[in-house]
């Protein structure tokens, strides 16, 4: 975990002195870096904010933690621990489990969460999503989940305020891009990874965007991912690049545990399949 | 279409996700369209009644067109469920493979997709439902170029849509003179009516 905003807001140095300050850090992986050659995520918790996931779903094993918005006698949202469910109940749409499913193929060892905050009850409004979110960054995942996004407006700054708390308290949130050129929220902003798909076969090959917001291409074309009832389909959508990202920050989290948000997105930009290191040129060459 | 539809019969159709004669007329268009771009063997749109929280059938063309439209299934379960829920197009494949369907719909249709495109209905900030397109051609799937195809025509039949559901709602010309007439008629009873002003 990483030092946060525990002790209040800080806007200057006034009170304590460096020595004070004094933390630990992790180094990001030495270049050029193999992200397969990271940890398989053990001692990492990942949460899925999304439909729900289905409990025993072979191709996502155990889930350590299962919750959902639901709705308080004022129908006010608020989360509650729902618990294993059973068959069918856990995940109506399918979405949350093949998002989880490809979290697992990639960091088969990390501690898997889900929290659903869209499907029966509530039909995207935004409120259950910000509710699922914030209580998600609230218990310290050090990775979210996010194959969602909301286009209404009236949602944008408490969206930009949360993602600012995640990457501020350790939390890094992986959210995916929109799959039509419509403006939604909160892939857009700077504070988390952004993921969109390649078109690419390649199931392993992750890449960085030189021109963002979309700031890391994934394999989401064409992928074979867990559904409801046990199955699995092949589908296609920035939704499913974008667990492949937060498996990969659970692979390097479980291999360099202080990592902070901003060295993640560093270590992870230094290892994309198109970025290189070469001699020091001009700011702005490519 | 969703994995769990549990239909029920149209006449549970609620008015707020009834039709008129333009919106049929438009509805029905819109998936003999999407069903010739992507040499489908069916198409259809499903509108969401926001009070019974159903997704209804309201428009279909090829397998299921002579029974479908009307029937209803609860909105934010299945494929359609998840478009619907969060305005995402969506594709799946190998459903038949996988014996998906299988158990709900094959049994109130008789027919089982192999594949499923679907994209919203999206206008301004609401979704108003989801466009459907069964078993599209095989160059046609699971690529995301047919996704956004899939995802532009959905925005412009949700534009149409709108403005087709709107001018319903606005009053008739017809019915806007007879108002006025009945106004101006009752304000010179008034006028007739009222002492002589001096």
């Amino acid at each position: 975990m990483t030092a946060g905003t525990a002790g209040g807001l800080t806007w200057s140095l006034r009170d304590r002195t460096p020595d004070e300050l004094t933390l630990t850090a992790d180094t990001v992986p030495e270049v050029p870096a193999d992200p397969w050659a990271w940890s398989d995520g053990t001692g990492v918790r990942v949460c899925v904010v999304d439909t729900g996931v289905e409990s025993g779903h072979p191709v996502v094993g155990p889930l350590q933690g299962s919750y959902e918005v639901t709705a308080d006698a004022d129908g006010a949202p608020h989360v509650v621990d729902s618990g294993p469910l059973p068959d069918g109940e856990g995940d109506g749409c399918g979405h949350g489990t093949a998002c989880a499913g490809i979290v697992r193929r990639v960091a088969p060892g990390c501690s898997l969460y889900s929290v659903r905050v869209l499907g029966e009850g509530f039909t995207g409004t935004g409120d259950a999503l910000l509710t699922g979110l914030r209580w998600a960054v609230d218990q310290g995942f050090d990775v979210v989940n996010l194959s969602l996004s909301t286009t209404r407006p009236k949602f944008l700054e408490s969206l930009r305020a949360l993602a600012d708390q995640a990457f501020f308290t350790g939390t890094t949130l992986v959210a995916s891009a929109h799959n039509t050129p419509v403006e939604s929220f909160p892939w857009r902003f700077s504070s988390v990874v952004s993921v969109g798909t390649h078109r690419e076969d390649d199931p392993g090959l992750f890449l960085y965007n030189p021109a963002p917001p979309v700031e890391f291409f994934a394999p989401g074309q064409n992928v074979r991912v867990a559904w409801t009832g046990g199955k699995t389909i092949r589908t296609t959508g920035n939704s499913f690049a974008t667990p492949f990202i937060a498996g990969m920050c659970a692979r390097l989290l479980g291999s360099h545990p202080k990592l902070t948000p901003f060295q993640i997105k560093h270590a992870l930009y230094l290892s994309a399949a198109n970025v290189t290191i070469g001699d020091p040129g001009t700011r702005g060459e490519s | 279409m969703s994995q769990t539809h549990g239909l029920v019969p149209a006449a549970s159709t609620a008015p707020a996700t009834r039709p008129g004669s333009a919106e049929r007329e438009l509805l029905q268009s819109v998936v003999e369209t999407a069903r010739a771009i992507f040499g489908a063997a069916a198409s259809s749109v499903l509108l969401h009644d926001e009070a019974a929280g159903e997704l209804v059938f309201q428009a279909v063309s090829g397998e299921g067109e002579e029974f479908l439209v009307g029937s209803r299934f609860p909105a934010g379960r299945g494929l359609a469920g998840w478009v619907l829920v969060s305005g995402e197009p969506m594709v799946a494949d190998d459903l038949r493979e996988q014996g998906m369907f299988a158990k709900d719909v094959a049994e109130d249709t008789g027919y089982v997709p192999d594949a499923l495109m679907a994209a919203p209905l999206a206008h301004h900030d609401r979704v108003l439902g989801v466009l459907e397109v069964l078993d599209p051609a095989e160059q046609s799937r699971s690529s995301l170029s047919e996704l956004d195809l899939l995802a532009l025509f959905a925005r412009q039949a949700a534009a149409a849509l709108a403005v087709v559901t709107e001018r319903r709602e606005e009053p008739a010309p017809a019915a806007v003179r007879a108002r006025s007439l009945e106004l101006v008629s009752a304000l010179r009873d008034v006028l007739e009516g009222a002492p002589p002003r001096g």
